[in-house]
């Protein structure tokens, strides 16, 4: 008798088998590739066992209360993408930039495009770099204040830290989105950091408002264990600096100037 | 299977109920897509956690799903089923999402020697290595581990394609369309990460097996 092959028993098992009723005539007819079939469901059934976490019966109300302030007003049919009014806008942005670059480039030197396009990269990077420099510098403090909290009495039974995590829930969002514009710039470096910081504030926007002191003190020490304060702090340092360097170089002075127009 | 088979007619009933919500927010009433988001998100999370392996990097994706869903909403109207949509969207987004974990996480860890000929990625070596001794098989939580990481040693599209076929009970047309694959392809990679997943964890689970039979393990 031919026996049938692995490949026919996972997809009799997973229910993609083309040949189904005749892979069923054989098993009920072959021993050894029902106990080969069985052996094959011994460890499907070891993977079902793995479990998956409940994410709460309000987890639907989180997930629109966290996308809500980014959604649009109203979502757009395919064909009215195009006609939309700040699409229209943006689109007439554009045009007007090129025919501005267009003129610049007509009246001022020649051999500066190199330089305009670097000048655009500095400008992009000086903005990100700022604006994730105060991220992370809201995200020290939060976190600061966090480590730094305790009960006011040693017999208090629970501390209240809605404050901390109603912020961890905004830094979240902002979170998110710098460290996938990093990931899209290649900066590895920090977006691992990011990565990182956002683990440690999604643990604290899904921590109870009031929590025990056991609680507190295992969110501070899982904090502490992490590094991530001075990770933070590092990326941040280094934000600066880059800061510095992005910084448009002084004006040239009057002479400067007289002598390159004498060329 | 995993996944919840509702009845025909709730099923029916909540397909008619998601296109009056998609066509409500294609009117302009953001509110009606908070009935779908609320609606489907515990579905969503189920297989993005199962995708990704984390729940941190689950909540991202259903939360990006939801967004993108939003935004391609115009492009679903001709569809029929808002649930397998943005499935679909998760799924996709899921991938991505792997994708650059496993960059990330390649960036982070230091080469290794053995890095140089891809062995370490294959099951089969991995279990060789760790050869079980009978204390630690009597522990489940031994098990548990081993099958996380067959899980996470199954290339992207194994993973996807085992986890929307096996757990979740999509269609192979459905996978195939997540993964840009044609069918019988799906159905090969199926079969590829069962074939996998068998290697590595047969001699974990019947080794399991035969402890509980003897009645060694707790």
């Amino acid at each position: 008798m031919k026996h049938m092959t692995e490949e026919e028993l996972i997809a009799y098992r997973e229910g993609v088998a083309e040949q189904r009723a005749v892979i069923s005539e054989h098993l009920a007819a072959c021993e050894e590739c029902r106990v080969e079939l069985e052996r094959i469901e011994a460890v499907l059934a070891a993977l079902d066992t793995l479990p998956v976490p409940d994410p709460g019966a309000d987890y639907g109300r989180q997930v629109w209360r966290a996308i809500a302030p980014r959604l649009a007003e109203k979502p757009v049919r395919w064909w009215q993408v195009w006609m939309e009014p700040w699409r229209l806008a943006a689109a007439g942005a554009v045009v007007a930039m090129i025919i501005a670059a267009f003129v610049a480039g007509r009246i001022t030197k020649p051999g500066t495009t190199g330089d305009n396009v670097a000048n655009k990269e500095q400008v992009r990077e000086r903005v990100l770099v700022v604006a994730v420099g105060e991220h992370l510098g809201h995200s020290e403090r939060m976190l600061v204040e966090l480590s730094n909290a305790a009960p006011n009495d040693p017999a208090q039974k629970q501390v209240n830290i809605s404050a901390e995590q109603r912020r961890a829930e905004d830094l979240l969002e902002e979170n998110r989105l710098y460290r996938q514009t990093a990931l899209r710039d290649g900066d590895a470096g920090l977006a691992s950091v990011l990565d990182e910081l956002e683990r440690v504030l999604l643990d604290v926007a899904h921590s109870p408002e009031e929590v025990t002191p056991a609680q507190l003190e295992a969110i501070q020490r899982k904090i502490e264990e992490r590094g991530i304060l001075f990770k933070v702090r590092v990326v941040n340092k280094e934000l600066q600096q880059r800061q510095e360097a992005t910084k448009p170089a002084p004006a040239q002075n009057e002479s400067a100037k007289r002598e390159r127009n004498k060329v | 299977m995993n996944r919840m088979q509702p009845s025909v007619e709730s099923t029916q009933a909540i397909a008619e109920s998601d296109a009056i919500a998609v066509e409500r927010t294609l009117a302009g009433d953001r509110d009606a897509y908070r009935v779908l988001v609320e609606r489907h998100s515990r579905n969503v999370f189920r297989l993005a956690y199962r995708m990704t392996g984390n729940r941190h990097d689950a909540e991202e994706v259903v939360q990006e799903a939801f967004l993108r869903g939003y935004q391609k909403l115009g492009q679903f109207a001709a569809r029929s089923n808002f649930g397998t949509w943005v499935y679909r969207i998760a799924a996709n987004y899921a991938i991505d999402r792997m994708r650059q974990r496993q960059k990330e996480e390649a960036r982070r860890e230091t080469p290794r020697a053995e890095d140089s000929d891809g062995m370490e990625n294959d099951p089969l070596n991995r279990v060789k290595d760790e050869a079980p001794t009978p204390e630690r098989l009597t522990q489940s939580i031994e098990l548990r581990k081993q099958m996380e990481q067959a899980l996470a040693a199954l290339s992207d599209a194994e993973r996807t394609a085992f986890v929307m076929r096996h757990w979740e009970g999509c269609g192979i047309e459905e996978i195939a369309g997540v993964l840009k694959s044609s069918s019988n392809a799906t159905k090969n990679t199926v079969f590829r990460a069962v074939q996998k997943l068998r290697r590595a964890l047969q001699p974990f689970v019947e080794t399991r097996a035969q402890a509980r039979a003897m009645g060694t393990e707790s």
